[in-house]
C-alpha cells in the first residue's frame, strides 16, 4: 500500500469537506434534508468513482483506497451515508452486468450525472432472513411484473437507479432457498407513479430511508442483472466490500469521537483544572482508542487481503464488528467526557453519538456478524 | 502560454504555533499551500484552460514541500519543480535568487504567485524575482485577463483599486479575491502520480550558496503575550466616562 498516496487522497476528501463544516450537518439533521451540496461537491471531485474501472471512466482504485475516502467523510464530522452506495453498489452491475448494461451505466455512475444508490432487499416481514423476501416478480413476455414490498431502503428520493431483490422463482419450487432470487435494476425516475410509491421514514437520525410498496411494477427484462435465480449469490459477493467501507466509516466516526473528548478534557476547567488530568476521565478515552487502532488494523488487513483478491470474509466481518464496536464506545465515552454539554446540538456530540449507532445494526447487525464467525471460522453450528 | 507558479509550503493556518528552544516546533504540524499561492496556481490553470500550454509549479524548500506540489499537479498543473537544497534555504533575497536560477533559461509567459506567504509574511519574493529576471511585476492582482501580449490587471491597493495593461512577459502576485481555487479532484490525483516532478540543487543550478548568503537573520522567535481580561467598567455613566479618560490617557496612554 502506498502512505504517501492514501495521505494525498486524505488530503483531498478534506479539502472538500472543508467547505462543509460542523454547523452544515447540523442544520441538515434539524431539517432531516438530504446534503445535496455536499454530494455534488464530493461527485464533482471524482471521489464516488473511486472503484469503477478507468475504461468505464472511474478511477479504477481498491478498496484500500475506496475506504480511506468514506473514513475521511466521517472524521470531518460529517457522514458518508448520504452518498457511500453510489460508490459500491455498482459492484453488482459491474460484476454481473451484461457489457451493454455497463456501457449504458457506469460511466454515468462514475462522473455522479446518474445516481445509483438505492438497493432494496429488506422486508417489513422477513428482515434478517434475506432468502424468505416476499417481493415477487413475474416474467410477462419482456416484461418483469414486480409486487411487493421493502422497508428501510434508503436514498430512494436521492438516486436514480436502485437495484431490487426480489424472488423471481417461488420458494417450494427451488432446491435451495438461496437459489431463484434475481436483481433488477429500477428506474426510479420511471417507476415512481407507476407501480412504485416511496415513503420516507422518520429515523433518529438523518438518513434518508424509506419503504416501497410495490404494485404491479414494470421492469424491462433487459435490466436483469445477470442470470435469473441467481441473485442472492450477486449480493453475497459484494456483502466484504460493503463490510470493509462501513467499518472504515465507524474508524472515521471513532476519530472523530476521539479528537472532540481529547479537545474537551484538556480545556473544561473544572475543580480548577482540566477535567483530562483525572485518570476517571482520560483511562475511558485511552480505552477507546486503543479498540479504535486495533480495529484500523483488522479494516487494512481486511482491505488489503481483498485488494489482493484473496478470501477475506471472516476479516472483513471481523473488522466491521471491531469498528463498529470501538466508534460506539468512542461515542459514548465523548459524551460522557462532554458532560451536559454533549447533550446540546452546538457540540454535534449528540448527533454524531445517534448517527454511529445505526452501525450496529444496519447494514448488517452485529449478532449476524457472530453467526457468520461461529459458523464459517470457528465450524459451530449454524444458528439461523 | 507558457505558465509559471511559485509557490511555498506553510503551516496549516489551522495549526496552533508552538515553539522551543527559540525554533517553532514542525513535529506533528500539518502542512498546507499557502492560500495566496492556492490563487495563483487556480489562475494559472484558468489561463492554460483558455490559451492551452503548459504550467509548471516551483518551490525553495524542504522535500515535505513535494506534497505542496503534488497537490498543485493534481489541480491541474503540467510539471513540478522542487530545489531542495538546504543551502538554498536562506531569506526572500537567497531564495528569489535560486529561482531566478532555475527559471533564467526557461521559456514563460508569465509568472503567477502569492502576494504574501502566511508565515513569513514578507511579500519580498515576487517582486525581486521579477527585478532578478528584469521583468515587469504587479502586485495584489484581483483580475487577470490576457489578449495578445498584453494583460489587463486590477490590483487590490488598499481598500481601492487600480487597473493597469502591462506586456508580457510578466509577474504577477495573488491577492484574495482572484478566484475561488477548485478542488483537487480524484481523477486529478491519479494523474499527478505520473507527472515529472524535478529535483534541483545548488550544484545542479550551478550556483555558489556563499553567494547569495542570506541578507536578514533571524534573532529571536516568541509567542505574543497572552491576552488579559478586559475590564468592565461600572457606576454612573457619567463616573464611567471619566474613568475611561483617565484609563486612555493614563494606563493605555493612547491619548
Ligand atoms: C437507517 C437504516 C438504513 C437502512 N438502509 C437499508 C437499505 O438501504 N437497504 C436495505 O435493504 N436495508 C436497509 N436497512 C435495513 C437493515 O439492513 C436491517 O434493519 C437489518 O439488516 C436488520 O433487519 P431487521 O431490521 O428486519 O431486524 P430483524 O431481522 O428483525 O432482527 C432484529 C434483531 O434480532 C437479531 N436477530 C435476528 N435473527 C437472529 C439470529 N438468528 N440470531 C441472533 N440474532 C438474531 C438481529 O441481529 C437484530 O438485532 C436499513 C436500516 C436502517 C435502520
Amino acid at each position: 500500500m502506498d502512505k504517501s498516496f492514501l495521505d494525498e487522497l486524505r488530503q483531498g476528501v478534506r479539502a472538500v469537506c472543508g467547505d462543509f463544516p460542523d454547523a452544515y450537518w447540523r442544520e441538515l439533521d434539524e431539517k432531516r434534508a438530504y446534503p445535496e451540496d455536499f454530494v455534488n461537491a464530493l461527485t464533482a471531485a471524482g471521489f464516488l468513482g473511486a472503484l469503477i474501472p478507468e475504461e468505464y471512466g472511474g478511477s479504477g482504485l481498491g478498496i484500500t483506497e475506496s475506504s480511506v475516502i468514506l473514513e475521511e467523510i466521517n472524521r470531518s464530522g460529517g457522514n458518508a451515508g448520504a452518498c457511500h452506495a453510489q460508490m459500491y453498489t455498482m459492484g453488482t452491475l459491474l460484476r454481473h452486468g451484461s457489457e451493454q448494461q455497463k456501457q449504458r451505466y457506469l460511466r454515468k455512475i462514475a462522473d455522479g450525472s446518474l445516481r445509483l444508490q438505492a438497493f432494496g432487499v429488506t422486508e417489513p416481514n422477513t428482515g434478517t432472513d434475506t432468502t424468505q423476501l416476499k417481493t415477487t416478480a413475474v416474467r410477462k413476455g419482456d416484461k418483469y411484473i414486480v409486487n411487493g414490498q421493502k422497508v428501510f431502503i434508503s436514498r430512494t428520493e436521492y438516486s436514480d437507479l436502485m437495484l431490487l431483490l426480489v424472488r423471481t422463482t417461488p420458494l417450494d419450487q427451488v432446491k435451495k432457498r438461496t437459489e431463484g432470487l434475481s436483481v433488477l435494476l429500477v428506474d426510479l425516475r420511471e417507476a415512481v407513479g407507476n407501480g412504485l410509491t416511496i415513503k420516507p421514514i422518520r429515523t433518529m437520525m438523518n438518513h434518508a430511508t424509506t419503504e416501497l410498496f410495490i404494485e404491479d411494477l414494470e421492469v424491462p427484462v433487459e435490466n436483469l442483472i445477470g442470470e435469473e435465480g441467481k441473485g442472492f449469490s450477486y449480493i453475497l459477493d459484494g456483502m466484504n466490500a460493503e463490510r470493509i467501507l462501513i467499518a472504515a466509516e465507524c474508524i472515521g466516526d471513532g476519530r472523530w469521537f476521539i479528537e472532540r473528548a481529547v479537545g474537551y478534557a484538556n480545556q473544561r476547567v473544572v475543580f480548577k483544572r482540566p477535567i483530562g488530568e483525572n485518570q476517571g476521565i482520560q483511562f475511558p478515552i485511552s480505552r477507546a482508542h486503543v479498540n479504535l487502532e486495533a480495529a484500523d488494523l483488522m479494516r487494512f488487513r481486511a482491505a488489503e487481503l481483498f485488494d489482493a483478491g484473496q478470501k477475506c470474509g471472516a476479516e472483513a466481518n471481523m473488522a466491521k464488528l471491531l469498528a463498529a464496536d470501538a466508534s460506539w464506545e468512542a461515542a459514548n465515552v465523548t459524551l460522557q467526557t462532554h458532560g451536559g454539554y454533549g447533550f446540546a446540538e452546538e457540540y454535534d456530540v449528540e448527533r454524531k453519538f445517534r448517527e454511529t449507532r445505526l452501525y450496529q445494526v444496519a447494514p448488517i447487525s452485529t449478532n449476524l456478524i457472530l453467526s457468520y464467525v461461529a459458523e464459517h471460522v470457528l465450524g459451530l453450528p449454524r444458528s439461523y | 502560454m507558457n505558465i509559471i507558479v511559485v509557490m511555498k509550503q506553510t503551516f496549516d493556518t489551522e495549526e496552533k504555533v508552538s515553539i522551543q528552544n527559540g525554533q517553532i516546533v514542525e513535529d506533528g504540524v500539518e502542512f498546507i499551500i499557502n492560500p495566496y499561492d492556492e490563487y495563483a496556481i487556480e489562475e494559472a490553470i484558468k489561463l492554460k484552460e483558455e490559451f492551452g500550454g503548459e504550467v509548471t509549479v516551483m518551490t525553495v524548500g524542504p522535500s515535505r514541500a513535494e506534497n505542496a506540489l503534488r497537490t498543485a499537479l493534481a489541480m491541474g498543473a503540467d510539471k513540478a519543480v522542487i530545489v531542495d537544497d538546504e543551502e538554498l534555504f536562506g531569506d526572500e533575497y537567497t531564495i528569489s535568487k535560486a529561482l531566478a536560477h532555475v527559471i533564467k533559461d526557461r521559456d514563460y509567459d508569465i509568472i503567477l504567485t502569492g502576494n504574501t506567504s502566511v508565515d513569513n509574511g514578507a511579500g519580498q519574493v515576487g517582486p525581486r524575482l521579477a527585478e532578478e529576471l528584469g521583468i515587469a511585476h504587479v502586485a495584489t492582482i484581483t483580475k487577470l485577463s490576457i489578449e495578445g501580449a498584453v494583460a489587463t490587471l486590477v490590483r487590490d491597493v488598499e481598500g481601492d483599486t487600480e487597473t493597469v495593461d502591462v506586456k508580457l512577459p510578466l509577474l504577477v502576485t495573488a491577492q484574495q479575491g482572484l478566484n475561488e481555487p477548485r478542488y483537487p479532484s480524484l481523477p486529478g490525483i491519479m494523474k499527478a502520480k505520473k507527472k515529472p516532478m524535478e529535483r534541483l540543487s545548488a550544484d545542479d543550478l550551478e550556483l555558489d550558496p556563499e553567494t547569495i548568503k542570506a541578507k536578514t537573520a533571524i534573532v529571536e522567535q516568541y509567542l505574543p503575550p497572552k491576552k488579559e481580561a478586559g475590564r468592565v467598567l461600572s457606576g454612573e455613566l457619567q463616573d464611567q466616562v471619566k474613568e475611561l479618560v483617565q484609563l486612555l490617557r493614563n494606563e493605555a496612554k493612547v491619548i
